[in-house]
């Protein structure tokens, strides 16, 4: 039975801003695409991220920021999901976060980037492609 | 508008127009697409004629420039008497780096201040806040104190400029530090002009930076308009706003009907205080947003301002024409802008902003080609000006009133965005009014069905966008340079805030915040209490705080 459970996936909004439209039709396209989606809702800590991720079981966490925030928010939730022994979930990310400081966030362990303009079919190839075996 | 045999005429013409050199045309050349559309799912008409518009009274429907039912624009000479409000929303780092950019932007030519405060401000909290981490003057300028502002308006006398100030939540204390650099430039409050966004309910569901419950929240934007009323009365106390309606992913109709529901709730909220509709009604100003449909724009605008005439005259039964007229801004839609091929936004902005003009806007912000990317370069910002100062002064479009009033087309756009709209603020007068229908997240819901729709149909191509779903471009170079903010600024703010608690006379500032706590309590309006925290350099994460206390904080209705 194991191996017919959904795939589930945290959509989590970190920092203060609150343009949630990508969030939300992100969680709805991979919810129609039948995976379990869990969406935070808007401002959570990295703490809290951290903990939805480890109370809901997920195999995948999708971010979402236009705040501008992502170098001192990402490192951060990055580094409690190591502390929870969370490193299995795969991490993406998406919102208005430059190329540069793309390749410094996926040095620390996030998949994938998706900016602005990235089609739905896009991300939800990339979540079924990439999401991690369960053992 | 024509005579009934004339109309007859006209009938039978086009029956036969379209029997003949339609039908002939059509054999030779098929139309592109099965059925036209704008993004509010209204039909397209191949055409549009006389017939179109004959339900029209001219005097009823129409009437002229300045005239109820302000159809064709809420000033009698339009813009060949004054030029809309050139107001570019600016701000970022502190409160000198936005400082500078005032003084540069009203230098080459603005006519007016637009200040974006980043999110920690927005939501209340002062630069120091755990919350506050990473994000200080980031996306906006950062405010945490009197100082702060006194800092911000350095050199810039209040009495000659008007000054836009997004902010909602804690609207009441940025619009007593305003009030206080004003006392201390020695500007009498009559002559203050500007405006607050202070629109708490569209938060709920749209912009969604909301600190207070819903109640409170529209007790506190009361609270400007009462206060405006009987005391700034060149202040625009809320801007009421469809702008973050329709970027949160309405289509056209809804950011109107829900924008002029959240209007006709603010009316009956003031009324309530006692005060009579036409003491308050000539100062509520509005907010749009201008998408890419050119002409579905146009019409919205129009439809806008014969409907809220309607409303306040029908409804609110107000006497004064000034409580008729709807004078609005209009921002070009940043969620239309493509973060590929950068430079084709400043075209995308031109059309945008082409039809705030001809929706006879008194005010615009025209985005920076850069905004998907990153916060303007000055680069980005002095083009997206000269846009306007170009349509303003080259494209002759100024030159005459309302100009495509009386377009069949236009004309019967307008009345179906009119009768959409209305047919929306019925549904929510039965349902109980706003609160209510945002309790039950039917805002919240319509709004996200039409983001996931507008998404759908931009990933299967059904609606092209030129360099993202087509006419894309391999191994894009990215053309600019992307602005960034310092990153010691949030430790510059943070020393600058510690500083101020430790200088100021603390012991006042307690009193001040104990006294706001009492009067919170009851039923009174804040203003004055909160002018004087305030100038005793209260913060306002202080002040946010003791609200937070007294009103509880929001806690989000999640509607995927």
């Amino acid at each position: 039975m194991q191996n017919m459970r959904k795939i589930r996936v945290l959509i989590a909004k970190p920092g203060l801003d609150s343009h949630d439209r990508g969030a939300k039709v992100v969680a709805r396209a991979l919810r129609d695409a039948g995976m379990e989606v869990i969406y935070t809702g808007l401002r959570q800590t990295p703490e809290q991220i951290a903990e939805t991720a480890l109370q809901e079981d997920v195999d995948v966490i999708g971010l979402s920021i236009l705040s501008g925030a992502h170098k001192t928010l990402f490192p951060r939730i990055m580094e409690l999901l190591r502390q929870k022994d969370l490193t299995d979930i795969m991490v993406f990310a998406g919102g208005i976060i430059p190329k540069e400081d793309a390749s410094q966030l996926k040095k620390l362990g996030i998949k994938e980037i998706f900016g602005p303009g990235t089609p739905t079919e896009t991300i939800i190839r990339y979540v079924f492609d990439n999401v991690p075996e369960r053992t | 508008m024509l005579d009934e045999k004339s109309l007859k005429t006209l009938e039978q013409e086009q029956r036969r127009w379209e029997q003949t050199t339609l039908q002939n045309w059509l054999k030779l050349s098929p139309e592109r697409k099965k059925e036209f559309q704008n993004h509010s799912g209204i039909p397209i008409k191949r055409l549009y004629t006389p017939e179109d518009a004959e339900a029209l009274d001219y005097m009823r429907d129409m009437g002229f420039p300045g005239e109820y039912p302000f159809l064709r624009g809420v000033h009698a000479t339009m813009y060949r008497g004054r030029l809309w409000t050139m107001r570019l929303f600016a701000g970022f780092g502190t409160a000198a780096d936005t400082n500078q950019r005032f003084k540069y932007l009203l230098n080459e030519g603005e006519s007016g201040l637009s200040t974006a405060f980043d999110y920690p401000t927005i939501m209340g909290y002062d630069s120091d806040h755990q919350m506050a981490r990473g994000e200080v003057g980031i996306c906006g300028v950062a405010i945490s104190s009197l100082r702060d502002m006194e800092v911000l308006f350095d050199g810039i006398p209040l009495d000659k400029v008007t000054t836009s100030m997004t902010i909602n939540g804690p609207a009441p204390m940025l619009l007593a530090m305003y009030v206080a650099v004003g006392d201390k430039q020695g500007v009498s409050r009559d002559k203050l002009g500007g405006t607050t966004q202070n629109d708490n309910l569209k938060e709920f569901f749209a912009q969604k930076l909301c600190i207070f419950p819903p109640k409170p929240s529209v007790k506190l934007t009361t609270d400007i308009i009462e206060y405006c009323a009987r005391h700034l009365p060149k202040w625009n106390p809320v801007s009421i706003s469809g702008y973050h309606i329709r970027e949160a992913g309405a289509n056209a109709v809804q950011e109107l009907a829900f924008t002029l529901y959240d209007g006709i709730s603010y009316v009956e909220s003031t009324l309530q205080r006692g005060l009579k509709v036409d003491d308050f009604a000539h100062r509520l100003s509005f907010f749009f947003a201008s998408h890419n449909d050119f002409f579905e724009e146009i019409a919205k605008f129009r439809a806008a301002r014969r409907l809220w005439a309607r409303i306040m005259k029908e409804r609110f039964h107000a006497k004064n024409p000034r409580s008729m007229w709807m004078r609005m801004h209009i921002q070009t839609s940043g969620c239309t802008l493509t973060a590929q091929q950068p430079l084709n936004n400043i075209i995308r902005t031109t059309t945008q902003a082409l039809a705030a003009v001809l929706g006879g806007t008194q005010s615009l912000h025209t985005n920076s080609f850069d905004e998907a990317l990153c916060l303007p370069s000055e680069e980005a910002v002095t083009v997206a000006l000269r846009t306007q100062q170009i349509l303003a002064n080259e494209s002759g479009v100024v030159n005459t009133a309302d100009p495509l009033g009386g377009s069949y087309y236009i004309e019967a756009l307008t009345n179906e965005m009119e009768r959409k709209a209305m047919d929306y603020i019925q549904k929510v007068d039965e349902m109980g009014g706003a609160i209510v229908a945002i309790e039950k997240g039917f805002f919240q819901k319509e709004i996200a069905d039409s983001a996931y729709k507008y998404q759908k149909e931009t990933d299967e191509k059904k609606r092209t966008i030129v360099g993202v779903n087509d006419y894309t471009t391999k191994e894009e170079k990215c053309p600019i340079e992307l602005s960034r903010i310092d990153p010691k600024v949030e430790q510059q703010q943070v020393d600058n805030l510690q500083k101020l608690k430790r200088e100021r006379n603390n012991k006042k500032t307690k009193e001040t915040l104990e006294k706001l706590h009492y009067t919170a309590q009851k039923d009174e309006n804040l203003m004055p209490t909160i002018i004087e925290a305030i100038k005793s350099y209260a913060t306002i994460g202080e002040i946010t705080e003791v609200l937070r206390q007294v009103y509880g904080e929001y806690k989000e209705l999640i509607v995927i």
